[in-house]
């Protein structure tokens, strides 16, 4: 317990000097980083502690991102209803979509996220009118926080997120610790047993699903704030797998892991896409050894060195 | 509850796979506080009685009454929220949480508890007081920072019991719970179930003749799916019929 | 009324070449339990492929059957050295499959180019005939016929010969059909590559139909997904059903309210949902 306190406030103490001292370019990498982190712990919450695995998380993100894009371009830029406007939206998608997915289980509830992700999907990439289709809704300007800071400033921006990221890290720190996470890890562990000590397992793992949404919800707004733009791609199949990727990458069931496959995801893409021309091939190259080396995450295999060390 | 109401009843049950009857019309009650045995040899439709009373399964006919309530179209948690927990024949726990997680998430199942989500569960000392009296009283304190899938086979089967019995059921099923146990451990499995509050419904399915007749008031013995006979351990005993079921099949 | 005809037979004809895809995707999902995302990909690598044949060949015949061998051999090759390795582990399965889709995407991309490409037409087939009033392309017959073509060998597959029960036998308790002596793991492989074998085969016929260009493969990825899963999964007549629907209203939902056309086609995927989530002719 001790060690990983002094982990986190040496890790936060580099988070509040690093913007300082880094070009924007990298200060730029870091929010984002940060928003999805956000967006991979909530799948964590979903994936690693509920056990229910999604190919379309990222249909609450985009859901989340148009909300957000679409207020601000046409009815304000108070940041506050703005918030209430993509947590509503998220949680509403999440809500429908878990009634359709959690009717099955294991590959189907893999192919039925994934197919209903898609219809938001279409329906962003085809909308024009509404949505702008294949281009998107570019020119998002940055919310008011009715507050005397503006977010117009990169540095004021970068700490909106850093805060953000934290308040949203201890609030799902909180629930998986919880009587109510632990009731999601017994979903997870043994859904029978569950069942034949009193828990309505289906409510649990809806529940588990909406909060997941909800918080790729977050994400997916900050994205937006952060792009000034957001289009069909946020919703797609391409962003699921990599907020995937990166729990997966991290280790599932951590919360840290999250954050850190994020970190690696959004550098490690940064520097391939820019030194190699082919690197969606090292992009899937990557996937496919994450799954084949270190399907465990780098937190499993962080545990399971530190414990042959123990043994040594 | 009124006087003199059956804890649970079940009334002509019948349980169809496929064509094959597991259960034919097998019709029991119970008294409060009564110890029963169900026998029979393998395949009688034991584990399937336990599925349909639980609400694993739904009867092909007939129907279960708990507390005098018509259960038989309730969801599993919700008959266990009426009193009733269950063991498995097969470890049904949860495998990489430790005893005492373990332990917490059947005590906390029937309480408002459970829908808690904004303060660490180790913070509700009632939750944890009720944990480590009951891994003390099952003899399992030492282990409760282990995971359950670091236990012994034996360890695990009783923490079985002790899932059940953190619920505070008023029926308690349990299903061969010395199975796979060394004599030294089914002697001390025994001993436990023979010590619980004695106002509990307990059922056991068993296969071992010397602890089904040792803890239990009245034997029922199924056979194919059918009730073939009921009564005391000596009755039992002496039954010819019993004997060649379990001779024919070549058990002891 | 032509026009309506026209529609209908459009709508068809592009059903058809949906269930060569559809008809693999779900005899793989059915028996190994993997959403092959890569399925896409194989559809336009088959494509491709079968484009440089016909350029050096100048025969579509040779660049039908190269294309197919070739996606097939590359099929099993993927079964057997990465998807073998997360036997029956679902997520990891469909990750490496859409690593898959990265690689084979942007070699597509490396060797073939962005620029959209038509297949050139089969001679024979180039022209169109006159039919009841209306005008209709003989390359889309030629579709239909290699669509029912397959259908009927895969149903012939299926309900007549020794390998399709225990193809079904698989499906129903792959333990049971290990303990019968039956060798799954090869007919695991041998099932992928078949199931490779007409995504190029579709991508092929749909290569002179609609074209290629990057990111098709996914496209038509997710209609044959709807596909098996309206029809239901592992259900070669919910296949076959599936597409033809699928087809229809993909067309008419293009032609009517062309901004809404994909939603014309997940709407009505989402009510099949929540009606049976197991899909029209699928099994619990």
């Amino acid at each position: 317990m001790r060690r990983s306190t002094l982990i986190a406030a040496v890790i936060l103490a580099v988070l509040v000097v690093w913007p300082f001292v880094v070009p924007a370019y990298t200060r730029g990498l870091m929010i984002q980083t940060l928003i999805l982190a956000i967006f991979a712990m909530s799948l964590d919450v979903q994936l690693g502690y509920t056990g229910l695995p999604s190919l379309g998380h990222a249909a609450y993100f985009g859901a989340a991102g148009f909300t957000a894009a679409l207020l601000i371009l046409h009815v304000t830029t108070n940041f506050w209803p703005i918030l209430a406007a993509c947590l509503g939206v998220a949680a509403l998608g999440a809500a429908l979509f878990g009634l359709l997915a959690l009717q099955t289980t294991g590959a189907y509830f893999l192919m039925i996220t994934l197919a209903l992700a898609q219809v938001l999907w279409g329906l962003a990439f085809k909308w024009r009118s509404f949505t702008g289709g294949e281009d998107g809704l570019p020119g998002v300007s940055r919310p008011d926080l009715k507050l005397p800071i503006s977010l117009w400033n990169d540095t004021t921006f970068y700490f909106f997120v850093l805060i953000t990221f934290l308040i949203s890290t201890a609030l799902l720190l909180l629930l998986v610790r919880s009587p109510f996470g632990q009731a999601l890890k017994g979903v997870r562990e043994n859904a029978l047993r569950m069942r034949a000590l009193g828990y309505n397992v289906w409510l649990f793992k809806y529940l588990g699903f909406i909060i997941a949404g909800v918080f790729a919800g977050v994400a997916g707004m900050l994205f937006v704030f952060y792009n000034g733009h957001v289009s069909a791609s946020d919703l797609s199949i391409t962003m699921s797998g990599r907020v995937l990727l990166m729990v997966i990458l991290g280790g599932t069931g951590t919360l840290v892991g999250p954050i850190f496959g994020s970190f690696a995801i959004v550098f490690l893409e940064n520097e391939i896409s820019s030194q190699i021309e082919r690197w969606p091939i090292v992009m899937g190259a990557i996937y496919i050894a994450v799954v084949l080396f270190a399907p465990q995450g780098v937190i499993g295999l962080l545990k399971s060195w530190s414990a042959r060390w123990g043994r040594a | 509850m009124g006087a003199g109401m059956k804890p649970l009843l079940v009334e002509s049950v019948t349980k169809n796979f496929g064509g094959f009857n597991a259960l034919n019309g097998v019709t029991l009650d119970f008294e409060p506080g009564e110890r029963r045995a169900i026998i029979g040899p393998n395949g009688a439709g034991k584990t399937t009685l336990f599925n349909v009373i639980t609400g694993v399964l739904p009867p092909s006919a007939g129907r279960v009454v708990l507390f005098g309530r018509d259960v038989t179209r309730l969801p599993m948690h919700r008959r266990s929220a009426l009193g009733l927990a269950r063991t498995f024949q097969i470890n049904t726990l949860f495998p990489k949480l430790t005893i005492t997680e373990n332990v917490a998430l059947a005590v906390q199942a029937q309480t408002r508890l459970r829908y808690v989500c904004y303060r660490p569960w180790r913070a509700y000392r009632a939750l944890t007081e009720r944990c480590d009296a009951l891994l003390t009283a099952w003899g399992l304190w030492d282990l409760r920072d282990a995971r359950v899938s670091e236990l012994s086979y034996g360890d695990q089967r009783q923490v079985e019991i002790v899932l059940a019995m953190a619920t505070q059921p008023k029926v308690l099923l349990l299903d061969e719970p010395t199975a796979g146990l060394s004599t030294a451990e089914t002697a001390v499995v025994t001993a436990l179930i023979k010590q619980l509050d004695p106002s509990i419904t307990i059922v056991l399915i068993e296969h071992d003749m010397d602890v089904a007749l040792h803890l239990a008031e009245r034997i029922t013995v199924l056979h194919y799916g059918e009730k073939v006979a009921e009564g005391s351990p000596e009755e039992i005993k002496t039954n010819p019929l019993v004997a060649e079921i379990y001779l024919g099949a070549g058990l002891t | 009324m032509a026009y309506w005809l026209t529609q209908t037979f459009n709508g068809l004809t592009f059903g058809m070449l949906l269930f060569l895809l559809a008809a693999g995707l779900s005899l793989i999902f059915g028996l190994m339990r993997i959403v092959n995302l890569a399925h896409g990909s194989f559809y336009l690598l088959g494509a491709y492929l079968a484009l440089t044949v016909s350029q050096l060949t100048g025969s579509f015949l040779l660049a039908v059957l190269g294309a197919a061998a070739v996606v097939a051999c590359l099929g099993i090759v993927i079964e057997r050295l990465f998807l073998r390795r997360v036997q029956n582990q679902e997520l990891p399965q469909v990750l490496l499959t859409f690593g898959f889709i990265f690689v084979l995407e942007d070699i597509a991309l490396w060797l073939w180019g962005a620029i959209p490409t038509l297949l050139e037409k089969p001679v024979l087939f180039a022209g169109s005939l006159q039919i009841g009033g209306i005008v209709v392309p003989s390359y889309r017959i030629l579709i239909v016929v290699v669509g029912l073509l397959i259908a009927a060998a895969l149903w012939a597959l299926q309900s007549r010969t020794r390998i399709g029960a225990i193809i079904r036998a698989s499906v129903d308790d792959e333990e049971m059909a290990r303990g019968l002596g039956i060798n799954t793991p090869r007919m695991f492989t041998w099932m992928f590559a078949l199931g490779c074998f007409l995504a190029a085969l579709g991508g092929v016929m749909g290569g002179a139909l609609v074209g290629m260009y990057p990111g098709a493969g996914f496209e038509i990825l997710v209609l044959a997904l709807v596909v098996v899963i309206v029809g239901g999964l592992g259900s070669l007549r919910g296949a076959f059903i599936g597409s033809l629907l699928v087809g229809l209203l993909d067309n008419f939902g293009k032609a009517l309210f062309p901004e809404l056309s994909l939603f014309t086609i997940f709407a009505p995927m989402a009510i099949v949902l929540a009606v049976k989530p197991t899909g029209l002719f699928g099994r619990a």
